[in-house]
This record gives structure tokens, sequence and C-alpha cells, in this order.
């Protein structure tokens, strides 16, 4: 490993941007269109695409939309969501009451369950226990809330990004308190900071108990300390580790065993006031190492109590190694999944020109040419989240939420806020496609073209002429491009063999609408975006 | 095991499956694969860096107690404590269930196992396992897979297989590979007849994995729809229990049983991770390792004398430190141990170069030094289960230390 080469070469650079103060006053987007590259595809070639990246999928109205204001003015609408009135869908949500609780209220009003139990055993009357609710509804509510917003918010982008800094960021309900802390997590840590620095977001995660929970981070103390009821604690390098690895420089971002161990004594003391009772940030200066560190070959002098965390998430946010990691990670989600070292490198320097101003390095990429290249186009499988809501957008339909999606979900391999490893979910096709997630896809294209999802419903195209003409415009409204000879062909042969008991003398044959959509969304064009 | 051994318990569970109802043509299909080995290797992952020194217990080394003051497990005589497998190791107590298979001689333990290169990064390690290239990152294909391309056998939808809802790295390639959550789930609304229409459109699909993905889901279909793979119960009176491990251990069985020629099984189990209140006799780790002893039990116990031809491989990504953390649990490490089960294994003994706690000894004097690299213990399964002759494309760049336990 060639670590400490690295190390020198950006150590100057380390020097100029890490102990600057903190980055970034996020420019507000322009209202002006985006100066997209021309290209030779047609003017709903272009909106598709683009909906396909930015949102989940082309909807009816959204394709309208985006033909209405250009990709151009489209982008920069959705850069700026705060603008957009979402009222609709927040009226939507307003039947989920965990999703503005504090984790304090979560934890007392949807208890763990023996204490339910308890409560429904001590012989109160039927309004104290109905009180009691399964601490599980937390997840099912924010399962749902995700369907909702992905499938019906005019704020597209604002969802793509939750998905991709949630996973970037990944917590998973799985792990003990985390349950009670989740739903917060993705509100207060996650949505306020999609636009804005990336220290900003970085800070955030690093503030948040879910974080703090999940990594382990809360219950790292000095060598030796002495908590009063939990006895001699001491260092835990868990989240130091993964704040290297996974949120901010890259595995091969060189830093070295020695600098996990010194991170993770920066962060000593950073941990939750009663985690499980209250559960929100608190510092414990007893609990934290005072001694001198020194991270990526900078000094962090003794004495310097919470602000030593503060400094090495300065210090991370500016790193070059941080800016190709990022970069190169949105590249993947936006563009293709090996994307050019090329389109990495001016990322990462937009991302160090403007200190970390996520929405300028957005609106780089998404006005690349490689992002309007034909080899992007149509280049990426969709992930079973990305699929599952683009085939109810594609027929204008919506959702409840219900668990039926998500257990069609977790067949797919997806279930949504339960990706154990700090990796989060992957971002690539590779692991996607395999038979037992393609059973799974087909399955849930059938079920949702037939009206069989509880809780989702769609509206399928009007096919009441010839079969081919059927074909045709089902064709055109769920993927958007002509069919070639053989899969046309493939689709009369089967809608043909379904219904030949129907056919009178006279009479036009109807088309099984349920079972052609089924198909198209089932099909191999369909899982790709 | 002799091969007209196995293969006359194989017609015994074809003769089965038909007075379950499968069809003459599956039937028909089954016989003429007799050519196969019958063998089978099944690969379990324990995800999130399974701690070694507590799963097998140095109880014998001097320096354990000391490293590891809430931790220690009670030595073996005490009442709940781990139990004797030799003068340094004892068992978990959680793993008593394996215990009739290390008397028969059919479990062998590799101690202070690793993949040399270590990284303590889960997500790197877990790679450089599945890759079978530590420290080269490039490596597009799974070793597993690069095993089975090079493993003699008739072509059959259900040659490798993972019993998880996505295909692992280590089975990533150009050899065809199915991933499944479950066989119950593995089916589609319609039967065969609906399946047909998507065999078409797949096979004309323009994305080349998508299309392939389709041929090996289709011919899978039709295979387990036919022979109703799903419905086998479980043979000799094994209880699995409901860890999703033993769910998945029990479709293993299935396949083997059935006679649809697997000679490659994957699954993993996750929650190994143990940084925080670890436990010792009881707590989080001794819940994982009863779930693992149990459903590993139920497995030996339903495929009978079919176990001879099976290997099971538990293995992990990297062990955990020597010494506890602050915290009653344990942080990433190096070195773990690995269970080999089944066909001809030597076991009923602890092996691997095991080299003790102290100090010294301690790779950068704080994790459990290799004493033998992983991909030994895993060339010396994939070989006798397999078929496979030379390790060189498999494991590119490594000899393998010989006779580990075979």
């Amino acid at each position: 490993m060639d670590l400490m080469p690295r190390l020198s070469a950006t150590g100057t650079l380390l020097l100029v941007l890490g102990c600057a103060s903190r980055p970034v006053t996020p420019v507000a987007p322009s209202p002006d269109p985006l100066p997209v590259p021309a290209v030779n595809w047609t003017r709903e070639e272009q909106a598709v695409h683009l909906l396909n990246r930015l949102a989940y999928g082309p909807s009816p109205s959204d394709l309208q939309h985006v033909l209405d204001l250009g990709t151009g003015g489209w982008i920069a609408e959705q850069l700026d969501p705060a603008a957009l009135d979402d009222s609709v869908v927040d009226r939507q949500l307003d039947v989920f009451p965990t999703l503005t609780l504090s984790t304090a209220e979560l934890i007392a009003r949807y208890p763990r369950s023996k204490k339910a139990k308890a409560a429904q055993t001590d012989g109160e009357e039927v309004e104290r226990l109905n009180a009691f609710r399964l601490p599980r509804q937390i997840g099912a509510e924010l399962v749902a809330a995700r369907l909702i917003r992905a499938t019906e918010s005019r704020r597209q982008l604002e969802e793509t990004l939750v998905d991709f800094w949630f996973n970037h960021f990944n917590v998973s309900a799985d792990k003990g308190a985390v349950r009670w802390m989740i739903s917060p997590y993705e509100r207060e840590a996650i949505r306020p900071h999609l636009f804005g620095s990336f220290r900003d977001l970085l800070g955030a995660v690093a503030h948040h108990p879910a974080m703090l929970f999940y990594l382990d981070n809360w219950a790292s103390t000095r060598e030796g300390f002495t908590a009063p009821k939990r006895g001699k604690l001491g260092l835990n390098e868990n989240y130091a580790r993964e704040l290297l690895e996974l949120h901010t420089l890259g595995v091969d971002g060189g830093y070295t065993q020695s600098d996990v161990r010194e991170v993770a004594r920066c962060f000593t003391g950073w941990g939750i006031r009663k985690p499980q009772e209250d559960g929100t940030f608190e510092f414990h200066p007893l609990a934290h190492d005072r001694g001198s560190k020194r991270v990526l070959g900078i000094e962090i002098p003794a004495g310097g109590g919470i602000e030593d965390g503060e400094k090495v998430l300065d210090l991370l946010a500016a790193h070059p190694s941080t800016a190709h990691f990022l970069a190169r990670k949105l590249a993947q989600k936006f563009v293709a999944d090996d994307p050019s070292p090329a389109l990495v490198e001016r990322l990462a320097q937009e991302y160090l020109r403007t200190r970390g101003d996520l929405t300028a390095v957005y609106r780089t990429l998404f006005t690349t040419a490689e992002f309007w290249s034909d080899a992007a186009r149509g280049s990426k499988v969709k992930t079973p989240l990305e699929f599952t809501v683009s085939a109810v957008r594609a027929l204008g339909g919506n959702t409840a939420g219900d668990v039926a999606v998500y257990q069609s979900l977790t067949r797919m391999g997806q279930p949504l806020y339960r990706a154990l490893p700090p990796t989060g979910w992957p971002e690539v096709a590779q692991p996607w496609v395999n038979p037992g997630a393609l059973v799974a896809r087909i399955d849930f294209g059938l079920r949702l073209a037939s009206g069989r999802l509880p809780g989702t419903h769609v509206q399928l195209p009007a096919l009441d002429g010839a079969a081919e003409a059927s074909v045709d415009r089902a064709a055109a409204a769920v993927l958007h491009r002509p069919l070639t000879a053989a899969t046309r062909a493939t689709l009369l042969a089967a809608l043909g063999a379904s219904d030949d008991q129907g056919v009178f003398d006279g009479e036009q044959r109807k088309v099984d609408g349920p079972r052609l959509v089924g198909l198209l969304l089932g099909s191999p064009e369909f899982q790709n975006q | 095991m002799s091969r007209s051994f196995s293969r006359r318990l194989f017609l015994q569970s074809a003769g089965a499956l038909y007075a379950l109802g499968a069809t003459p043509g599956f039937l028909r299909r089954a016989m003429a694969a007799g050519t196969r080995t019958g063998r089978t290797l099944v690969l379990v992952f324990l995800r999130g860096g399974a701690d070694g020194l507590s799963i097998v217990p140095p109880v014998g080394d001097p320096q354990y107690r000391a490293l590891r003051p809430t931790l220690a497990l009670q030595p073996p005589g005490s009442s709940g404590g781990a139990v004797r497998l030799d003068d340094v190791f004892a068992l978990h107590p959680a793993l008593v269930s394996l215990m009739p298979l290390w008397n028969e001689g059919t479990l062998g333990i590799v101690h202070a196992a690793g993949l040399t290169g270590a990284t303590r990064s889960h997500f790197d390690a877990q790679d450089f396992c599945e890759s079978g290239t530590p420290g080269l990152k490039s490596t597009a294909d799974g070793w597993l897979n690069r095993a089975m391309q090079r493993a003699p056998g008739p072509e059959g939808a259900f040659r490798a297989v993972a019993l998880q809802p996505t295909l692992p790295r280590m089975l990533v390639g150009d050899a065809p590979a199915v991933a499944m959550s479950s066989l119950s789930q593995f089916k589609l609304p319609g039967g065969t007849g609906g399946t047909s229409a998507f065999d078409a459109l797949y096979a004309e699909a323009v994305n080349t994995a998508l299309r392939t993905t389709g041929l090996e889901t289709f011919e899978a279909l039709r295979e387990a729809g036919s022979a109703k793979l799903a419905q086998l119960p479980p043979d000799h009176g094994a209880e699995y229990g409901k860890a999703p491990l033993a769910r998945r251990l029990q479709d293993i069985a299935r396949l083997v049983r059935s006679g649809v020629g697997l000679q490659l099984a994957v699954t993993e189990m996750g929650g190994w991770d143990t940084h925080v209140g670890e436990g010792a006799e009881r707590g989080q780790l001794a819940q994982r390792l009863g779930d693992l002893g149990q459903a590993l039990a139920a497995f030996r116990t339903d495929l009978g004398e079919r176990w001879g031809d099976v290997r099971v491989v538990v293995m992990t990504e990297f062990g955990r430190t020597a010494r506890e953390n602050g915290n009653r649990g344990t942080d990433h490490g190096t070195a773990s141990v690995m269970l080999v089960l089944g066909g001809g294994v030597r076991g009923g003994r602890v092996v691997g170069g095991y080299r003790g706690l102290a100090r010294s000894a301690l790779f950068e004097e704080r994790d459990l030094a290799i004493g033998t690299d992983v991909r030994s213990v895993l060339w010396e399964s994939a070989a006798a289960q397999l078929g496979v002759e030379d390790p060189s494309p498999v494991f590119p760049g490594f000899r393998p230390t010989p006779a580990v336990l075979g």
C-alpha cells in the first residue's frame, strides 16, 4: 500500500482547504433554464431520459411538465424544490403520526413490545391500552411516506437525492434503538441538507443519534473511562473507520489504521442523552480524550473538546479524496455504473472550487455531455425501488405505500431502511440482476397491472382497438419507445394465446389489457433506465 | 463414499419425488443426469466479521482471560461453560448441537484462518474473500464462479445456487448461477404457461446481463415447478427451527435430496459485527451461534447418508481484536475460525497454525495472526467437491497449503 506518498502529496492542499472555516454558503439556483447540451434526440426522448435519472421515471403529468418547461427549465426548477408546492403529498402524509415526532416522543408512544405487553396486562382501561402502539409502526409509516413521495411528489430530484444520500450515510432500522431514531434521522439530518454544503450534511449526520448509535460512537470513550452505571468503557473504532472509508475519503483515500484510531479519539464523548428515553445528541466532556491527536498528518492540539470532531469533519469535507469519492458516486448514480475518469475529475474540481456546494456539483453533472450521451441513455438497470415506483408512475398511478409493496421490494432484495451494512444498497446493476429478483419483478408487474396490489392503483392505457394498435399504444405509454419486430410478435402471440375462447364472429377481439401491461412492466426494456 | 452408493441413494430420492407427484418428464431428465458426481459444496458466509476467539475460544491459552475480562467463556467443566475440544480449544456452548458431528469426525475446525493482505474494512475484506484476489480490486468475477467455469458436470439450471436475495460477489461471472430468497417464492403466477412469454421477451433482450439472467431464470423456473421442490419435507426428523439461515439450508437440502444436479450452494448470515455488548455464554453472539448450530445440525440430520456427498464451509471476512474494547465488544481484527463439515473431512480436530495471544504473537500487537490462508481451506473443499484440478485460475498467484483438513 502506498499511503505515504499520497498523504504527502495532498498535505499542502489540506493546509489550505482543511483549516479554513466551514465552507460554503449555497448559491441560490438560477430560475433561468440551465444550458443543456444539444442532442440528436426527440424532445420526448430527452424528457424521458431526464425523468429516468432525476426522477422515478416518467409519469404522464411529469412528462408533459418537462415538455412544457424544456429540460433546462425543469432541471432549474428541481434544483430549488422549496419553491415547488407539494401540498398534495403533504396532505397524504398527514395520516402518518410518527413522521413528525421526536425520538423521545416515539420511544414514549411506541415502546418496546415488552413494555406494551406489561401495559396491557396491568388491568387499566382500554383507552390507555390503545395509547400503546408497536414500534414497527414507525418503520411502516416511514416506508409508506418514502413510497408516496417517490411516486407523487413534484420534487422528484429531492426524492432521488434522499435515496442517494440516505444510502451514502446508511443506518439500519434493524440495529437496536435506531428503530426510534431513523425517522427523525431522515427528517433532520438528511432532507434539510440535500442541496446545501456537504460539510453541513456530514455534520448533521455526525451529530445525529441514529448514526451515533448505528456505528457505536455513543459508546466510545477515552481509554480507561469509567461510567457511573456501565463500568469501564473505552475506544470504539466503528464510526471513525466508516466515516473515513464510506462517508468521506473512500477506502483508497489515503488513511491508515493509525488515522482510524486518532479520529476515533477525536470523537470520544460524542454521545446520546439517555438513548432509551430521550435520544438527543449530547457531548460528554468527561468521556472525551483530552490529549492531542494527529489526523492525516494534521496536528489536533490537546484540550479541543467537542471541537476535535468538528475539525476532523472540516478536514475530511475539504479533502480532495472526498471530492473524488463523492464525484464518482454521484456520477455512478446519475450517469453510468462505470463513469469516465474525466467526468469524475470534472465533478471533483467543481466540488473543490465551490468548497463542497452540492447544488453546484449537481448542476455541472446534469449539464455535462456524458449525462446527455447515447452511451448513458437506458444504460442503467433500475434498483428495486426505482423499478417499483417507476412502474406505478408509468401508469399514472398512486400508492398508499401498503405493506404489499414493501414485501415485493424485499423479494427483489431491497427491504427499505433495513440495509444492515454501512455500505447501504449497491448502486451498480450487477447485484440486482439475478433469477430470484427477476421473478419478483415480473410478479410485481403482473400484480400491479391487474389491480392485485392492495393500496396501489393504476390506470391502464385505453386499449379497445385492434390487438396490434393496442400493443403499440401500451408500449408507447409504458416504455416510451417503439418495439422491435420480434418483441411485438412475442407480445401479440402471448395475448392471442390467452383469449382464444372470447372471439365471436364479427366482434373485435378484446385485448387482455392487464396481461399486456404486466408483460411490458416485466420486460427487459422496463428494467433499464 | 463410492459413486455407486451415492447413485443408489440418488435413485431412491428420485423415486420419492415421483411419489410426490413429479412429472415423468422430470424423472427422465434426472435419470439421464446420472453421470453427475453427486457431490455438493455449500458455503455459508458470516457477514460482519465473526469473533473466532469466542466461537472456538482458546481457553487453554494463558492470555485469553486477561485480554477478555468480560467476554471470556467459562472453561469446560463449569456449568454452562465452553465445551472441551482439546487441550487448548473449546467450542462455544451455543454450538453444542454440533458436538455429535465433532464426535463422528465430520466437523473440523481451522483456527487462525484469515486472508493474507489483511484489511479491516468489511467492504474490502468481503470483496477480497469473494473475488479471491486480496489487494486486487479490478477482478471482475468471483472465485467460486471461476471454479464453476472449470468444474466438470452436466449443464443444469441448479448447478450453482445462492439462497439469498442478491447474487454474492463470489458467484459473479460467466458460469450461470441462480440467486433466490427461497424456493417457495421462486415461481411466477400462471405456472409454466405464464413463463413462456417472458422467456421469449428475455431471449430478445439487448442487455446481455438481462438476457442471460432471463435464460437461467426460466429454465430454473420450469425445473423447480415440475419437481415441486419447495414442498419436499425434511427427512430423518430434522428440526430446522425458524431462523432465516435454517430455512435457507433447508432449501439447499431439498435441492441436494431431489437430485437436480446441485454442485454449489452459497448462503449467508448477518449480524456478526459485535462492537458493543457481544456477550459470553449468553447474549448477542451466543444467540447467533445458537441459530447457526441448530441450522447446521438439522441440515446434517436431514441429509442422512447424503451427508457424505456434501461439504459445508463456514467462513467470515475477518476476525476481531484479541482484546475486548471499551464496550464489552470487539473491533475489526484479522484471523478468525472456519468450520468445515461433511464428506471427506478428517474432522474432530482443530488445525490451522494458531500462534497464541501473547503480545509478540499478535498481528500488529492487536489481532490474532493468520496461521492458514482461507484460500487453502476453500481450495481444498472446492477441489474435492467440484472436481476442479488447477488452483491457479481460481486463486491467481496463490499456492494453497495441501491437506488442511482433507
